[in-house]
């Protein structure tokens, strides 16, 4: 056997993931993904005594399960990468090499990914960074960041552009690294892991804290109530509204369009003041709590909720019937930072960006947790890879989330006053859990030593497979377009950092 | 033209009338109260996940407080977060609530830099920093300048380069690799100028306060002039915050 097969959210014992002798490993691999259903939702390694243990994890969307595998390496041994044969590995393969130093062999590029403060090689700083130069007297660079113009996370671009056209972007990050992996077995009371969950990425709180407590209960072998499936799906799809209506809004702010920016803007509002009249936070921090809620979500709030959505539906539809026929916002959304199909399968695309060109990758599809299974969602998918399309996705999602939650609110589950408390982790095992944040898929990995404690943890927010497409995106674009295609995008340095 | 009209007609009033006295709708947990009610003091130190609780007696450090509620759903009549979102302060130590001592937080005139009231009563403009902030805070720093909390009817706005900023907003438990960006960001910005930390992780590092990965030498060598507490901050305590910061106070 090449792998064990597991489920979303299920947990095995550690021991039971096959260890395979690399060469052996690499070619499996490499197998497995010639089906177009299969895609990596985790590759990363753990230190083992001298030696490091590679964690393949590759989903099969059809299936709806993941094969786990791995195999156990020296770190100074020149490996062949993944790679060479499968594009969308790249930045595993660089993220390893930077925690443990194996040269991968025929990678392209092992840049450094985030400079964490634990890497093995302290050497490298992001100072002395050397970017990717081309000599040449037609061509010049244009820096941007670490910090940058707006009220947004730290990261650098370094544009290579011929006159005002970008002919090659590049993307360091790693500003925001707060070494939030090793917090979590640092931290060992589950409030505290709570709250580092809550913190990877403030505009993702729900999907990264939902992974969390998916994960933890499964761990502690709890079966989740009725009631926190409910409130952690309502969760989600509001966390989609708010986030998908405020980036209409730069989206707007970014082309000059006032008007649009100003309604989006503002619709946001109701929605994230409603996670406020829920849990007392506009971003949904302390909302979710594995094995309890301390807000119950009531008939009372279900009220509330129908009469906000009421009252929003009507002027995002009207507002969005203008932005999107408004033909100075169809300038510069049509045709403006594309990501074709063939492109996002090689560089592994996921979420949002992935179903703006027709990849249908969605986990609340192809691996259902909470109420997902009954909800049979559609994805919606767009074709033409642009900014366009990843503009229409948000509205088309944002009423596809309404319908959701009005569906929802028609059975809300009575709260359980009877809850016990969690138990112990189990000892030795290994647990994945997926969801599907409004970026795209969120997965969290953990393993737990012989007392039950954590050993690792592995976060892989959505932003780490796609940050790539935007630097691919903006090739040949203006460079006077790339704010646009940012937004469009809304990547997260923290998710990223870490 | 007639749509956009419409559309103008249709959005009503959205501003808040009077950002200083308007009420937050539904649970906000804003400035505490603790109780001098006898309770478990231990258990309930052991609670808070950021050590924001002290016992002997009973105090929360607001600069340390994520505001998730938990030690007041364990103890409610020991501890009670009200809805006074007025929260800033311009010490440190002002931010410690402590037992049996129900009194809001005011700023302390004697220490705000005479520039303040002189220079910036009318117009303050400010360059915000990120330095390992998750993204909630720039969040709601931007929405304080929506058509909602509209920060610019006060002439408080967010410019992009620290050549014209009066003040420097810090989000963030300031990463190492941020540590020097954020040095050269603030001496480009020219005198007299003013520094704000916005948020728990900003003012304590928060959650992340023991990582390694931290480089918080920049506040040990500078004077902050507001520390706004929350996780992320209301965008309601930090207008408010501002506000009592550079009000006039010539009499």
């Amino acid at each position: 056997m090449n792998a064990i097969v597991i489920k979303n959210n299920q947990q095995i014992p550690f021991d039971s993931i096959p260890t395979l002798e690399y060469n052996k490993f690499l070619e499996y691999n490499t197998a497995l993904l010639q089906n177009e259903d299969c895609h990596c939702v985790n590759y990363y390694g753990i230190a083992v005594q001298e030696n490091v243990k590679l964690i393949c994890c590759i989903a099969n969307d059809k299936e709806a399960v993941i094969n786990v595998y791995s195999s156990l390496v020296a770190p100074q041994t020149p490996l062949e990468s993944f790679t060479q044969h499968h594009f969308a590995f790249e930045k595993f393969e660089r993220e390893i090499h930077e925690n443990f130093g194996i040269p991968f062999l025929n990678h392209p590029w092992l840049k450094p990914v985030r400079y964490p403060f634990n890497t093995s090689n302290k050497n490298n700083t992001i100072a002395n960074y050397p970017f990717f130069k081309i000599e040449s007297e037609e061509l010049h660079e244009v820096g941007v960041g670490p910090i940058h113009a707006g009220i947004i996370e730290p990261g650098h671009f370094r544009f290579l552009c011929n006159g005002e056209q970008i002919l090659h972007l590049e993307i360091q990050l790693g500003y925001q690294h707060r070494g939030i992996e090793t917090l979590f077995l640092q931290k060992k009371k589950v409030l505290e892991r709570h709250t580092l969950a809550e913190n990877i990425s403030g505009d993702a709180v729900v999907g990264h804290t939902t992974a969390f407590a998916n994960l933890w209960e499964t761990l502690c072998q709890a079966t989740t109530d009725e009631d926190l499936h409910f409130s952690r799906t309502l969760a989600s799809e509001l966390e989609r509204i708010a986030i998908h209506t405020g980036d209409l809004s730069g989206m707007c702010t970014d082309v000059g369009y006032q008007l649009g920016s100003a309604v989006y803007g503002r619709l946001r509002t109701p929605i994230i003041n409603f996670f406020q009249q829920w849990c007392g936070n506009r971003m949904a921090k302390s909302l979710i709590r594995a094995g309890y809620s301390n807000f119950p979500f009531t008939e009372e709030l279900g009220e509330k909720l129908r009469k906000v959505l009421d009252a929003f539906e009507p002027d995002f539809d009207e507002i969005s019937r203008e932005t999107f026929s408004a033909p100075t916002v169809l300038g510069r959304f049509e045709k403006t930072g594309i990501v074709t199909n063939e492109v996002g399968k090689s560089i592994g695309l996921v979420g949002m960006a992935a179903r703006m060109n027709n990849s249908n990758r969605d986990i609340r599809t192809s691996h259902p947790y909470n109420l997902y299974p009954s909800i049979s969602h559609q994805p919606i998918l767009k074709h033409h890879g642009d900014v366009h399309s990843r503009a229409q996705i948000r509205r088309e999602e944002v009423k596809q989330s309404i319908s959701y939650i009005r569906n929802l609110l028609d059975a809300i589950p009575a709260e359980n006053k009877n809850r016990t408390a969690l138990s112990k982790p189990t000892p030795n095992a290994f647990i994945l859990s997926m969801v599907e944040g409004w970026r795209g898929e969120i997965c969290h990995c953990a393993i737990t030593d012989a007392q039950g404690e954590l050993a690792h943890y592995k976060i892989k927010d959505p932003s780490f497979h796609n940050w790539l497409a935007l630097a691919l995106a903006v090739r040949n674009n203006e460079i006077s377009d790339f704010p646009i295609s940012n937004k469009s995008f809304d990547l997260s340095y923290a998710g990223h950092d870490l | 033209m007639i749509n956009n009209l419409k559309i103008l007609v249709h959005q009503g009033k959205q501003y808040i009338p009077d950002v200083t006295k308007v009420e937050i709708p539904g649970v906000f947990r804003g400035l505490p109260v603790i109780s001098n009610e006898n309770v478990d003091e231990k258990a309930l130190e052991a609670i808070c996940p950021n050590k924001a609780i002290s016992i002997h007696p009973v105090q929360i450090d607001l600069g340390k407080c994520t505001f998730c509620g938990e030690c007041a759903f364990a103890f409610p009549n020991k501890i009670k977060f009200t809805k006074d979102y007025k929260m800033a302060s311009n010490s440190r130590e002002g931010l410690v609530v402590k037992q049996g001592v129900e009194i809001p937080i005011v700023l302390n005139p004697e220490s705000i830099k005479k520039e303040i009231s002189d220079y910036f009563s009318g117009s303050l403009k400010l360059r915000q920093v990120c330095a390992g902030g998750d993204g909630s805070c720039e969040l709601e720093l931007g929405a304080c300048s929506n058509v909602n909390f509209d920060m610019g009817r006060f002439g408080i706005e967010f410019v992009p380069s620290p050549r014209h900023a009066d003040g420097i907003v810090i989000t963030g438990p300031i990463t190492k690799s941020m540590a020097e960006p954020l040095q050269i960001c603030y001496d480009a910005m020219p005198e007299p100028k003013i520094i704000i930390l916005a948020g728990t992780d900003a003012i304590s590092g928060g959650i992340f306060a023991d990582s390694p990965a931290l480089d918080r030498s920049f506040l040990e060598t500078h004077t902050i002039d507001l520390y706004v507490p929350g996780n992320p901050i209301h965008p309601l305590t930090f207008i408010n915050g501002v506000l009592e910061l550079i009000r006039n106070r010539k009499k």
